[in-house]
């Protein structure tokens, strides 16, 4: 009786926090088939069922390139930067060296600058590079903003990972690199997919360096594009398109996360090999 | 029989030297790969921006730029004080924005425990939820403070209409207007929106905890409550204080959201979107890139005192 | 993309034809439906008249992200944009990296709207071609003033008893949504053309006046702004201190505000068929300030410029004075109601049938109040931040409009120093 209790507890909390997380997202569902003045209706029910806003989207601008672009931009990002944080969290974690310190907070303060403030001078390198209006001119920048999080979240990982695991493997005359792809790696997939998820999403979401950076609508992302959208008339708020459009680039990232979610479940194999 | 107890000190000594020196290399290999595209692609902008501070760059003409000093951050003309240490509207803006983040990060960390453990234990559709509690943080921002800035109207939007028709509120309020409760409506969708953020990252930690701690707490008898403070809390102290710093910086450069939701009104103007007021709005890039700066070496002071609170120890040994 | 367009044309060089003054020019076009499509079509046009081609840029809808990238992309002296369509306050802002465009103009500029011209002139310099104009206008409930025996007001203080007195009226009758009168009072640009309207009909000027001089701390704009603290939370909801034009469209055309301060795009929704006021709707020219004001409107709309780091300044001057030609001009009348800038065109038959109310527009423009954006140079964003944070403060009731106004003077002074 008591477990009942407890269980239907657990279960009511499970339910308040998909109903606050989604709530809005179900806002943007029913607003999204909405159009004229229903958009300024305050109900919470839907009042009608029409997807011309949807239609509408992809009619008016390259919404499906668009999206393409934000995958490829986000993807390329991600990868870049966990191969890069991979190897540079296994030295900052795991190998005792003079100025380590110096060195993380370096590279935390990468992000410390407003973003609006670094948009003239990366707007400088990206034409100097020759990348401007292309999309390497996207995931340059986006790499710098994902980088120093990806560093850090790894190399917190992987200083908690047990000396034990690392030490047999010296023993064993393993290289680093050996030992990076072979202990550490098959350990870290839930820092991994975690910090690969946050990092997509990140890229995924950025705006104000897609908007500078690119000038035709074939190599803009997502969010640019939504921000594009207009209405009929100045002034006039296209908010249905807008809404259809955050419901459509939804989907990618709940599959992302439903794909990927399994292997945040691997934490049963740390607790194995601990010594 | 004997010997080896006796030759084996001086033999590891060498080896650990050898060892030692081929992992320095390694550290070396394995940084600098990183370190090069971030200094790369990050330098410029960053040097640029403070070189400018000290200019009185004007985006009419970036070329007649010149060396003005400390002019930027404090001067005195004809017995009158100028500069971003004696404007008032700076300092309120440093104030709401320290507000805001103390608030908002505090309230994300709570949240964001709360929906890690939930999310920890395994029940049906831990899946699905998993998927359902990202998608807040998964909206492009530009279009969730929109969202909530309509949820929010006071005449149409229906948080206001749901809060009426359950008999909650008589008067619809008027959410974003009011400067009483401008910031909260801030604070309010950016936990919404970044508690994910914080849930996922502590849940990562979770995961990657031994569970054989557990099982023997169980075994014990130990009081859940108990175990999640003596035990749990401890060991996910790292994860949790990597979290908390990048929420932090952040929140600490929160633009999009304020911007959006209340434009520039002066309730809630946070230091970015004072920085981009000067930058983008008034030209000023000289006394923007100062407040960049400035903001720059606040968000150095906040990080550094979070560190030491959280008593994380970036050089200790693994 | 531009290493192919170097090596197509060189090709096409080479190879001999191609009319020898061909070039390809960048143009950001209007960004909403309509006008967007109106653009696509007359950039066509010139493409065949001129032999040159011209790529459309698109840019964001919302005006401060799109002026950000004007200025990112001008202040590095880029050429990927030649020609620009900027807003009526940004010839100051922008100028100093704009063409002058009187060498291809040729005086054709004096048949349009004088006020825009000379605000469109930079230090002598005609820096953009005013393509179509905008001013505030005053939209009411026709059915609600009748049922009450109310006219369109003729000042803002008949317009705030009448409000009030519609307004209880028909709460008394249950409707306890309505409110009399909705407007933009964020702070943000918008506030700035709502309030410059109600200072300017009470007499009150507009803020520095053409000679540069401050000349807002006046009892004039006193007054307006003392009447316009009185609405909020009276006649207005406290909300509109949020407001932006759509909100404000948003409350109107769900038919809960009797009086609505809008921009003329608000009326053909209004009149849509779907909405719940259609045929409901009645438009005027803004109120004046007490009996000795005036009508007025604050002035907007948008031109059209040439960068001065253009590579085909020729080409890129031609297709700026095209898309401002009374040609055009007229096209975008007839087929998107846009309110030309050439005043000749509202006395044009096609013109008027195609939009019966554009006849009495004519006077609001005529009338219309433009923001200071001339006199005060680059420095117009932060005398309108300092102005509409000012009156921000005023309505929503954390100071009076005697200190306000004040502390405005001195602000507006310090931003000035000796000159703009």
């Amino acid at each position: 009786m008591h477990k009942k209790i407890k269980t239907s507890l657990f279960y009511a909390l499970v339910a308040l926090i998909v109903v606050v997380s989604v709530f809005p997202f179900y806002y943007a569902i029913i607003t999204s088939f909405r159009g004229g003045t229903e958009l300024f209706s305050a109900s919470v029910l839907p009042n009608s069922v029409n997807i011309r806003n949807y239609i509408s989207i992809f009619e008016e601008q390259p919404f499906g390139t668009n999206i393409l672009n934000s995958i490829l931009v986000a993807t390329t990002v991600v990868t870049i930067s966990l191969a890069l944080a991979v190897t540079a969290s296994y030295a900052l974690a795991r190998i005792h060296f003079k100025g380590r310190g110096l060195l993380l907070m370096t590279i935390l303060s990468v992000s410390m600058f407003p973003q609006v403030a670094i948009l003239s001078g990366m707007f400088e390198l990206i034409r100097a590079l020759g990348i401007y209006n292309s999309l390497p001119g996207l995931i340059v920048p986006n790499t710098v903003l994902t980088l120093p999080f990806t560093v850090w979240v790894l190399t917190t990982f992987m200083k908690e990972l047990p000396k034990e695991l690392e030490e047999a493997a010296i023993v064993d005359g393993a290289s680093p690199f050996v030992i990076v792809r072979r202990v550490f790696l098959p350990l870290m997939w839930p820092a991994l997919v975690t910090t690969g998820l946050l990092a997509f999403i990140s890229a995924w979401n950025e705006f104000l360096f897609a908007l500078t950076f690119t000038l035709v609508n074939e190599v803009r992302t997502v969010p640019v594009a939504i921000a594009l959208m207009s209405g009929a008339s100045k002034y006039e708020l296209p908010w249905g398109n807008i809404m259809a459009a955050s419901v459509v680039v939804t989907v990618p990232i709940v599959a992302l996360v439903l794909i990927f979610q399994r292997k945040i479940v691997a934490g049963l194999t740390a607790g194995a090999v601990k010594g | 029989m004997s010997t080896a107890p006796n030759s084996s000190p001086p033999l590891t000594k060498v080896k650990r030297s050898n060892l030692t020196a081929s992992r320095l290399r390694a550290a070396l290999l394995f940084l600098a790969p990183m370190l090069i595209v971030l200094a790369a692609v990050a330098g410029w902008p960053l040097i640029r921006t403070i070189y400018l501070a000290f200019t009185d760059a004007n985006l009419t003409d970036l070329s007649s730029a010149q060396f003005i000093g400390f002019e930027n951050f404090y001067a005195v003309y004809d017995g009158e004080t100028y500069g971003l240490l004696v404007d008032p509207e700076w300092w309120n803006a440093v104030w709401n924005t320290v507000k805001f983040s103390l608030i908002s990060v505090s309230l994300e960390t709570i949240f964001g425990m709360a929906v890690a453990l939930v999310l920890h234990a395994s029940f049906k559709g831990r899946g699905i939820v998993r998927a359902a509690v990202l998608i807040p943080w998964g909206i492009p921002t530009i279009v969730s403070a929109k969202m909530w800035g309509w949820m929010l109207h006071d005449q149409l939007g229906i948080i206001n209409g749901m809060l009426m028709s359950v008999g909650l509120i008589h008067e619809p309020i008027a959410w974003t207007a009011n400067p009483d409760t401008a910031m909260w409506s801030v604070i309010m969708v950016d936990v919404w929106k970044t508690t994910p953020f914080m849930a996922l990252l502590i849940l990562a930690g979770l995961q990657m905890l031994p569970s054989d701690i557990y099982e023997a707490a169980k075994v014990d008898g130990v009081h859940p409550v108990k175990v999640f403070f003596k035990i749990t809390l401890p060991l996910i102290r790292p994860a949790l204080m990597v979290a908390i710093v990048f929420r932090a910086l952040d929140a600490l450069r929160i633009f999009d959201l304020i911007y959006v939701l209340t434009s520039s009104s002066t309730n809630t103007m946070s230091m970015s979107v004072y920085a981009r007021q000067q930058l983008v709005d008034f030209q000023e890039v000289g006394y923007g890139s100062a407040a960049a700066t400035l903001l720059f070496l606040i968000i150095a002071l906040f990080t550094a005192v979070t560190l030491t609170a959280g008593k994380v120890k970036l050089s200790e040994e693994a | 993309m531009k290493i192919r367009a170097t090596l197509l044309g060189t090709v096409f060089a080479v190879a001999g034809f191609g009319a020898a003054n061909a070039a390809e020019v960048s143009v950001t076009c209007d960004t909403v439906g309509q006008g967007h499509d109106l653009c696509v079509k007359q950039v066509k046009m010139w493409e065949e008249k001129t032999g040159n081609t011209a790529k459309i840029v698109s840019v964001p809808q919302s005006s401060t992200e799109r002026l950000a990238l004007y200025q990112q992309i001008l202040s590095s002296g880029s050429n990927d944009i030649d020609v620009f369509q900027i807003d009526v306050i940004w010839p100051g802002i922008l100028g100093s990296h704009l063409l002058d465009l009187k060498p291809y103009s040729k005086g054709i500029e004096k048949d349009y709207f004088q006020p825009i011209v000379a605000n469109n002139t930079y230090k002598g310099k005609l820096v953009a071609m005013p393509q179509y104009t905008d001013a505030g206008l005053l939209f009411y409930r026709k059915d609600l003033l009748e049922k009450y025996g109310k006219e369109a007001p003729k000042s803002w203080e008949e317009l705030t008893a009448t409000a009030k007195e519609v307004q209880d009226g028909e709460r008394k009758a249950g409707n306890d949504k309505i409110w009399g009168f909705v407007y933009q009072a964020k702070a943000y640009e918008g506030l700035t053309c709502d309030a410059i309207e109600w200072v300017d009909s009470f007499g009150g000027g507009g803020i520095v006046n053409p000679e540069g001089d401050i000349t807002i701390n006046n009892p004039n704009a006193k007054k307006a702004l003392e009447l316009a603290a009185s609405w909020v939370g009276n006649i207005a909801p406290e909300g509109v201190l949020n407001y932006m034009e759509e909100d404000a469209r948003g409350v109107f055309q769900s038919g809960n505000a009797v009086f609505m301060r809008n921009w003329p795009y608000a009326w053909s929704l209004a009149q849509g068929a779907d909405s719940p006021i259609k045929g409901k709707v009645g438009v005027a020219a803004l109120p004046k300030g007490g009996d000795n004001g005036k009508q007025t409107g604050a002035l907007g709309g948008w031109q059209i410029a040439v960068s001065k780091y253009s590579k085909n300044k020729d080409a890129a001057a031609s297709l700026a004075l095209w898309l401002t030609s009374k040609e055009v001009q007229k096209m975008n009348a007839l087929e998107g109601s846009y309110n030309p800038t050439i005043p000749s065109l509202y006395a044009d038959k096609d013109v008027l049938k195609a939009n019966p109310f554009m006849g009495e527009l004519l006077d609001t423009f005529s009338n219309a109040v433009a923001r200071p954006s001339r006199a005060t140079g680059a420095n117009y964003n932060k005398v309108s931040n300092a102005f509409y944070n000012a009156v921000h403060t005023v309505i929503s009731g954390k100071a009076t409009a005697n200190a306000s106004l004040t502390k405005l003077e001195k602000d507006l002074k310090r931003i000035k120093r000796k000159s703009w």
